[in-house]
């Protein structure tokens, strides 16, 4: 007891168990959604999925999580082995840094910097970069084309996550994700997307603004994560699996692990910026730190569902389609938004 | 030497290791992806600098932008990556003497200049809404030519980028 009174006090060893947290998270979550994407796509193709290991196959994801841990790393002759090696591990910061400002609750949040907003559209680029340099080391054209497509895809759709960013910075005043959240908190018709907490009169005519934003937020932030009807990058009928179709065992678990806490991040960023965050939908009734957790981690599985369900209910794109999509349509729509959202504040 | 100081030499290891990379290395791919870790040392000690807007803005914009555009011009002139660049030594007597002088400027700067020095470690402020208000009134107009200018090369590159193919007669 004494021994573990000694390390809290020590602020190294305090602050390196709570950056800790979101990694235990991302892997227990990550198993639950590898089974819900199973279950759900065999329901919507109308199969029943994996039934026999554990009850309806709950013990699955954790037989295939030991299988992948098992398999033997091939580095393929060819490749650049010191880039082949890096660029999984770069992906995976890339991704883990986003979790350093996400608030999942009033009292938790990695760290409380002023510019969270900012910060999560910034450190998406390093993702992009491990992408391209895992295209690029596997030395074969499939990865190549994969890595360089998705590079595209993501920045392109930067673009309006950070319009719809900028939209709702407008309305709360501040980048701050944990302002941000306590901006909206006290029930559903404070969110963003109905408005946020303002009189009557501007909240109504901000309503349409809003929710056409949230809903080019929701559609830019599948693209960022490349996943059907965006997911180019990983076109099994053209480009076999895209950047990491060399890898495999550990590596290939990190990339895997990477996209489903990105799935993850995107929808808590909707969440945090639209939906209230941690605040519960009902006022004062189950608030509370506790409760902040379980509301915001409940309200960003709600949107991890509906990309799952989107995923195998929708045909791919083509890639003009994809670039048409996001410089024609979602950029000036936004646009639009930005400036009626402008125009209405300051009214 | 407290945390803070560690840190900040990991940063300074990164920063200056990848650079020499950059410099030295003879794969113009593995250059390229050391920018990456150059441009990330540097963000870090903006920090430290409690340059919090412009250590994010740096990663924005150098990593996410210019890094990830120097990538694609590399990779999709695939057939000149393994031409070895030239690094012998060609006109070294002008290269000395550029380089001397570039570099006596840069330390005389720093012998000269007078640091402003604190024992104390001070809490970051909210700088982006300094720099917002900075940028509408005291520098509103090199912000508004800076942006015109960007404009220009925005419309420039896609007039070169779109130029159409003429029919066939």
């Amino acid at each position: 007891m004494e021994f573990i009174q000694t390390l809290l006090a020590n602020e190294l060893v305090v602050s390196i168990f709570l950056s800790l947290l979101p990694l235990v998270f991302i892997i227990v979550y990550a198993l639950v959604v590898l089974y819900t994407e199973m279950k759900v796509a065999a329901h919507i193709q109308d199969r029943v999925a994996y039934m026999r290991t554990g009850w309806h196959g709950l013990l699955q994801p954790i037989a295939d999580m030991l299988k992948l841990l098992q398999k033997e790393d091939i580095i393929p002759d060819k490749a650049d082995k010191l880039l082949f090696r890096l660029a999984p591990i770069i992906a995976f910061v890339g991704t883990y840094a986003a979790y350093a400002v996400l608030p999942f609750s009033s009292i938790y949040i990695g760290s409380n910097i002023n510019l969270g907003a900012f910060f999560l559209v910034a450190v998406g680029s390093l993702v992009v970069v491990g992408i391209l340099m895992a295209g690029w080391a596997s030395n074969n054209k499939w990865s190549l084309f994969g890595g360089v497509r998705s590079a595209a895809q993501m920045i392109s759709y930067e673009i309006p996550t950070a319009i719809a960013i900028i939209i709702v910075v407008m309305i709360t005043g501040s980048l701050n994700l944990q302002d941000v959240t306590k901006f909206q908190d006290g029930g559903i018709g404070n969110w963003v997307v109905f408005g946020g907490p303002l009189p009557w009169s501007q909240k109504l005519m901000l309503m349409p603004f809003t929710i056409i934003t949230f809903f080019i937020l929701f559609v830019s932030s599948i693209a960022e994560v490349n996943r059907t009807p965006f997911d180019l990058p990983e076109a099994e009928s053209e480009l076999v699996q895209g950047f990491n179709t060399e890898y495999s065992g550990m590596r290939f678990a990190m990339f895997y692990l990477s996209e489903y806490a990105n799935l993850f991040t995107v929808s808590a960023v909707g969440v945090a910026l639209f939906l209230g965050g941690w605040s519960s939908p009902f006022g004062t009734f189950m608030s509370g730190p506790v409760w902040g957790i379980f509301w915001f981690v409940a309200k960003a599985y709600v949107f991890v569902l509906i990309q799952i369900w989107v995923r195998w209910t929708l045909p791919r794109l083509r890639v003009d389609q994809l670039m048409y999509v996001s410089w024609k349509v979602l950029t000036p729509w936004l646009f639009a938004c930005l400036l009626a959202v402008g125009l209405i504040l300051v009214l | 030497m407290d945390l803070y100081t560690i840190i900040f030499y990991i940063f300074a290891v990164i920063t200056l290791g990848a650079a020499c990379v950059v410099v030295f290395s003879r794969n113009i791919v593995r250059a390229a992806f050391a920018l990456l870790f150059a441009f990330f040392g540097v963000a870090g000690i903006y920090v430290f600098l409690l340059a919090d807007f412009i250590a994010i803005t740096q990663l924005l914009i150098y990593v996410g932008g210019i890094l990830v555009l120097i990538l694609f011009g590399v990779m999709l002139t695939s057939h000149q990556i393994h031409v070895d660049t030239k690094t012998g030594t060609v006109q070294t007597l002008p290269a000395v003497m550029i380089v001397s002088a570039l570099a006596g400027t840069i330390i005389g700067i720093f012998w000269s200049t007078d640091w402003n020095v604190s024992s104390q470690l001070k809490i970051m402020d909210k700088t982006a809404p300094q720099i917002g208000e900075l940028l509408l009134t005291k520098y509103l107009l090199p912000f508004e030519i800076a942006s015109v200018v960007l404009l220009v090369a925005l419309i420039g590159a896609a007039m070169i980028a779109r130029r159409e193919k003429k029919p066939k007669d």
